[in-house]
């Protein structure tokens, strides 16, 4: 039943020979960039579809433009969500929570088709990735307080330590987990106060294009977030290279590209995240305990180290 | 005499006076360092021959007179160090208590301590740095990052909250010539803390005190293969790096080396920290406590010959007093000592290498070329050894080579600005992130400002100081990781839950 | 106002006119934008651009600045001249509710001839006593070249009646004195009343006359280098001829740190004004080797212009006898004992 009410691009020739009661309105999966849900410039797409093969809908096949573009976006955000108080931060990212919930029916049968899941098991990443939004908006005023210190130094100064925003990060988002791992990855980037670039995952990238929906519905400026569909080996290569990316997140890069991203990476000195040695493909998103960590916030935060005289 | 018979007459002034008033030597003499005519590298607890059977002579850059023969490794050697302390890890050090580990380093602080004038007497001959800095500023801080990461060793598990620690295993560690033992002990101390065993590489222009340091770990009883030290040319640091059976990379350099590092081991899984260059901006508003930002900007660009990352080589100032400011910063470098190290009254020593003082004096030139003003006192250089001028450029443009590139000398590059936010986006427009100052009275000003700029460090009324509590480190091609403080230790260990 | 000027027909063609309505308006401008000024000012009136050009002073990095140059050591030969030179610096100084003539003239045979072994060593810049003493020193010190300094101004705390103040010192004068070493009204200057500090230095300079005047700031009360720094500033625009550190009363007395304040003061003073003003640190300086290291701080600071007594002054008893130790250690080559040099 989550199935029959995906519209599918294959269907439309049996359904004009059966007279259907209503054509479905079918959705156009577009790119978000910069608050806004424009095509490719390039004018290209790809068809998607399910795990059982059958052509799901057509996606943007976004360019290396619209990378640079995303870029742009993501940086002239990056000020006013840094500058945001940590806790409308996290009632900004809380709400994201709020709506996602009340979209549950339609993340299901999404993540259903684009994975193959039954509804439970859908249902269950559809449920996971709510609570997951609503614990890393929990650390948005509580992460500078673990990760900060003030330091005893040897001499009348007062020295203190205190995490910021690495900037604009590029997400490499999991290839397998449509929305969980989407989600388990940009939640900790952005509760610090970056911004980020996506790239979404190729084969399964329907539900990340209507999480941007969400998102543009939700109090989460327009920049902060940024998506784009196509593939990976176009896209990847050129946000790994951008000069003005300060990170990346790297746990969706396919292992055969992983030097190149390293090795595009390191001409500006990003930031790299990727999974614990020897994890990488074996990450269950479900699991709380290894998929939701402090560490994947600070993964994306700088410490600035502060001096100041004591004296009258 | 009667009331006011004594004549005013004998309260003339006494200017123009030749004054007999000038500084003694230091007392610090060269032969409490006994040097070797040559020094093998250190592997697996003893001074071993290189397996090259090759050598190079370290010098003197005050006096350009060869100081000692040091090994020069091949990657055969890097083979033999890698393979000691992967040995030592798995055999001895990786499996000893925390609290026996702490006792190997708290050894290694008093010993160093009790050795301070040998360490900073040699530090001054080898890298040209005024005996008075080595004396009170490297020396000190080197002994006290041990003393702070000593006492970690046993405390790991309350170090991270939720988490447990494991080392890393082997670490490779390339070390600059600008502060080779202070780095030295920004690597090896919360390396050793956390459990894992090291290979260092020091510059090749400044391998002494590291070889000397062998001792301290001889002296201390330190087993076998925990600490490894490699001399040799930039290659080998390339070698080891890349080596499979390393865990950890951490180097401190050029943010150019940086990169190549960063390419050499792309796609590994290996953990790394870099801290790399930087242009800081040392911003002077017009409310600042100025004879001490005065200070502060000799210190932010004096301080070892300016051959240091995070030296305020830009000089922000604001417009509205911009003229009595450069009048009291020049009259203040009229009165630096520039010449022989060891002499402790000198303020700016040696340039470390003769590379280095070439692209010094290129930078130089590019900036008297580009249209900037040039200001240096005329003080006396010595006639040997590699030595410049102080030098301070006004009527600096934003695009001048000179305010953006990495000048690692004596360099000041003064610019105006009016308003705090002009200040900041001039402070920001760099690749470089690791640090930056600020000098005004006003608090809020510090905070906000503070906010604002993107840096790893900033010093608010105060520049260029540093603590084994206080993690340094870089945002942009200033690097990633912290060094010093509880991030200093993050950068050596696997965090998994309890 | 000048708009009513400007509406006028031919006024503008009729320069003259105009410019007499204008300068009428721009007078009666002046006037009330000075009141209004005056009106800020408030207690500080008068000195309003003066106090809010001063700057400030950041604590620690004034000493550390202090404490590297202490660090500093100079040659054997400069050595011995700085030695020489602090004696000529000194202000041998007595200040005891006990002070008899007797004590006064032995202190005076001190200041002539500090060791009466070596005729080499010359004498001190000045005696420094309470104003009914000064007439003992006069007698004691005629001939010899040696100031007189008397504290004045209900020394030490400047706690009476400016009447009384200049009284004293002209009293002071008439007794002898030809170098005045005044306190300044520090609850006055604590309580924010910088004019009442400053008309009462003017006062007190136009009543000294041709006398030397240094104006002690006692720091140790001031609680902060910002006001030192200000107290400075405030004492050199009021014609003081020194600025003096300390009574000597109250602790701490003079520090390096202070001094430095000072002395960068004094420099901004003169990059500012063109007029040189001396610096006396006093109290709490006992050793050849803080001494030393005062001369250290001037030098760094001023330079050599000041290396003189006529700008730079130490006040001090003990001091002399550990100079002159040092002297005849540079002499004979062995450390001395207390007993060898007299206590007086």
């Amino acid at each position: 039943m989550a199935k029959r009410a995906i519209s599918r691009v294959s269907a439309v020739s049996t359904q004009v020979a059966g007279a259907p009661a209503r054509i479905t309105v079918r959705k156009t999966y577009k790119l978000y960039i910069g608050g806004q849900f424009p095509r490719s410039e390039s004018g290209r797409s790809y068809v998607v579809r399910g795990a059982d093969g059958v052509a799901l809908a057509n996606a943007v096949r976004g360019s290396r433009k619209d990378v640079r573009d995303a870029v742009r976006a993501a940086r002239a955000a990056f000020p006013g969500w840094e500058a945001k108080t940590a806790m409308n931060r996290g009632q900004i990212l809380y709400r994201v929570a709020e709506l996602l919930e009340g979209r549950r029916d339609q993340f299901e049968l999404e993540v259903a088709a684009a994975e193959g899941l039954d509804a439970a098991g859908a249902r269950e990443q559809v449920d996971r990735s709510v609570d997951r939004w609503v614990w890393y908006a929990g650390w948005a005023d509580k992460i500078s307080q673990v990760l900060g210190t003030v330091n005893p130094v040897g001499a009348s100064y007062f020295d203190f330590s205190i995490p910021e925003a690495t900037g604009v990060v590029g997400v490499v988002a999991p290839e397998g987990s449509s929305l969980l791992g989407l989600v388990s990855r940009l939640a900790p980037i952005l509760v610090g106060g970056n911004t980020a670039v996506v790239v979404a995952s190729e084969s399964r990238p329907l539900p990340a294009v209507t999480l941007a929906e969400v998102l543009a519905t939700s109090d989460v400026p327009g920049g902060v977030v940024n998506l784009i569909t196509g593939h990976r080996r176009e896209l990847v290569p050129t946000l790994a290279a951008h000069m003005d990316v300060n990170a990346i997140d790297a746990l969706g890069v396919p292992a055969d590209m992983r030097t190149a991203v390293d090795e595009a990476a390191i001409e500006n000195v990003k930031r790299v995240a990727r999974a614990p040695a020897g994890t990488a493909d074996r990450l269950d998103w479900l699991d709380d305990r290894a998929a939701q960590r402090p560490e994947w916030i600070a993964a994306f935060l700088e410490l600035k180290t502060v001096w100041h005289p004591i004296g009258l | 005499m009667g009331p006011g018979t004594s004549s005013p007459s004998s309260w003339g002034f006494g200017d123009g006076q030749a004054v007999p008033w000038e500084y003694a030597p230091a007392p610090e003499a060269r032969d409490i360092v006994k040097l070797q005519a040559r020094y093998g590298l250190f592997i697996g607890g003893k001074e071993v021959a290189p397996r090259t059977g090759q050598w190079f002579t370290t010098i003197d850059p005050s006096t350009e007179e060869p100081l000692a023969e040091v090994a020069r490794a091949g990657l055969e050697d890097v083979e033999h160090a890698v393979g000691t302390a992967r040995r030592a890890y798995r055999r001895s050090w990786g499996e000893l208590p925390g609290r026996e580990r702490a006792k190997y380093l708290f050894r290694i602080a008093r010993i160093l301590q009790e050795r301070s004038r040998e360490f900073a007497v040699l530090e001054t001959l080898d890298t040209g740095k005024p005996i008075k800095e080595s004396r009170d500023v490297d020396v000190p801080l080197v002994a006290a990052h041990f003393w702070y990461y000593a006492g970690w060793a046993d405390k790991l598990e309350y170090a991270f909250p939720g988490r447990t620690t494991r080392p890393l295993g082997v670490a490779a560690q390339i070390i600059p010539w600008n502060f080779p033992l202070l780095m030295l002990a920004w690597k090896i101390a919360p390396a050793l803390a956390a459990g894992n065993t090291v290979v260092l590489k020091p510059a090749s222009s400044t391998p002494l005190s590291a070889l000397l340091f062998a001792d301290v770990c001889r002296q201390a009883d330190l087993p076998p293969g925990v600490v490894n030290i490699v001399t040799g040319p930039g290659e080998i640091g390339l070698g080891l790096v890349k080596h499979p059976d390393v865990d950890k990379v951490a180097f401190t350099g050029s943010t150019a080396v940086g990169k190549e590092i960063g390419r050499a081991i792309a796609g590994t899984d290996k953990a790394i920290t870099l801290e790399l260059g930087g242009k800081a901006a040392n911003i002077v508003f017009d409310d600042a406590p100025l004879d001490q930002a005065v200070e502060g900007i000799v210190n932010g660009i004096f301080f070892n010959q300016g051959e240091v990352c995070c030296a305020g080589s830009r000089l922000l100032v604001q417009e509205s007093i911009a003229e009595p400011l450069i009048d009291k910063l020049k009259d203040r470098l009229a009165t630096l000592r520039v010449g022989d190290p060891l002499d402790k009254n000198t303020d700016v020593g040696a340039i470390n290498n003769a590379a280095q003082l070439a692209k010094i004096e290129e930078l130089i030139e590019a900036g008297v070329a580009e249209g900037a003003d040039l200001y240096q006192p005329a003080c006396e250089l010595p006639s040997r050894g590699y030595f410049v001028r102080p030098t301070l450029f006004t009527n600096v443009a934003q695009s001048h080579r000179i305010a953006q590139e990495e000048i690692f000398g004596p360099v000041l590059s003064v610019l105006t600005f009016r308003t705090p936010d002009e200040a900041v986006e001039k402070a920001n427009n760099t690749p470089y992130g690791l640090s930056a100052g600020v000098w005004t009275e006003k608090g809020s000003r510090i905070l906000k400002m503070v906010k604002q700029l993107r840096a790893g460090v900033v010093w608010a009324n105060t520049f260029n100081r540093f603590d084994p509590t206080s993690p340094f480190g870089g945002y942009k091609e200033s690097g990633f990781g912290r060094e010093g403080g509880l991030p200093g230790l993050l950068a050596y260990v696997r965090l998994e839950d309890r | 106002m000048s708009s009513g000027v400007v509406i006028r027909s031919r006024s503008m063609y009729d320069a003259s006119v105009t410019s007499t309505l204008d300068g009428i308006a721009r007078e009666q401008a002046e006037t009330r934008a000075h009141e209004l000024v005056r009106a800020w000012d408030g207690r500080a009136v008068g000195l309003g651009g003066l106090l809010g050009r001063i700057g400030s002073v950041d604590q620690v990095g004034i000493e550390e600045r202090a404490a590297s140059l202490a660090k500093r050591s100079i040659k054997r030969e400069s050595k011995r001249w700085a030695l020489d030179l602090v004696i000529r610096m000194i202000d041998l100084t007595t200040l005891e509710g006990k002070d008899t003539t007797g004590k006064i003239h032995a202190l005076c045979q001190k200041a002539r001839r500090p060791d009466p072994s070596d005729p080499t060593i010359p004498s001190v810049a000045a005696v420094c006593v309470y104003p009914a003493r000064v007439a003992d020193a006069r007698e004691a010190l005629a001939g010899s070249g040696i100031h007189v300094a008397s504290v004045a101004t209900g020394f030490p705390s400047g706690q009476t009646f400016l009447e009384l103040k200049l009284l004293e010192t002209r009293a002071a004068l008439d007794a002898g004195a030809d170098e005045i070493d005044m306190v300044i009204d520090r609850g006055a200057f604590l309580a924010g009343d910088y004019a009442a500090v400053f008309d009462e230095i003017v006062a007190v300079k136009a009543a000294a006359g041709e006398a030397h005047l240094k104006v002690i700031l006692e720091t140790g009360e001031l609680g902060t280098y910002d006001d030192v720094r200000r107290a400075s500033i405030l004492a050199m625009a009021a014609g003081a001829d020194f600025i003096k550190t300390s009574t000597g009363k109250v602790t701490p007395a003079a520090t390096l740190p202070v001094t430095l304040v000072m002395l960068e003061a004094i420099r901004d003073f003169e990059r500012r004004t063109g007029r040189a003003v001396g610096m006396k640190p006093a109290g709490g300086i006992r050793t050849s080797k803080e001494a030393i290291a005062y001369l250290t701080v001037l030098y760094e600071t001023l330079g050599p212009r000041w290396m003189t007594p006529d700008r730079f002054r130490v006040g001090a008893s003990t001091l002399l006898n550990d100079v002159l130790m040092q002297l005849r250690k540079e002499r004979d080559g062995r450390y001395s004992g207390s007993d060898y040099f007299t206590l007086d």
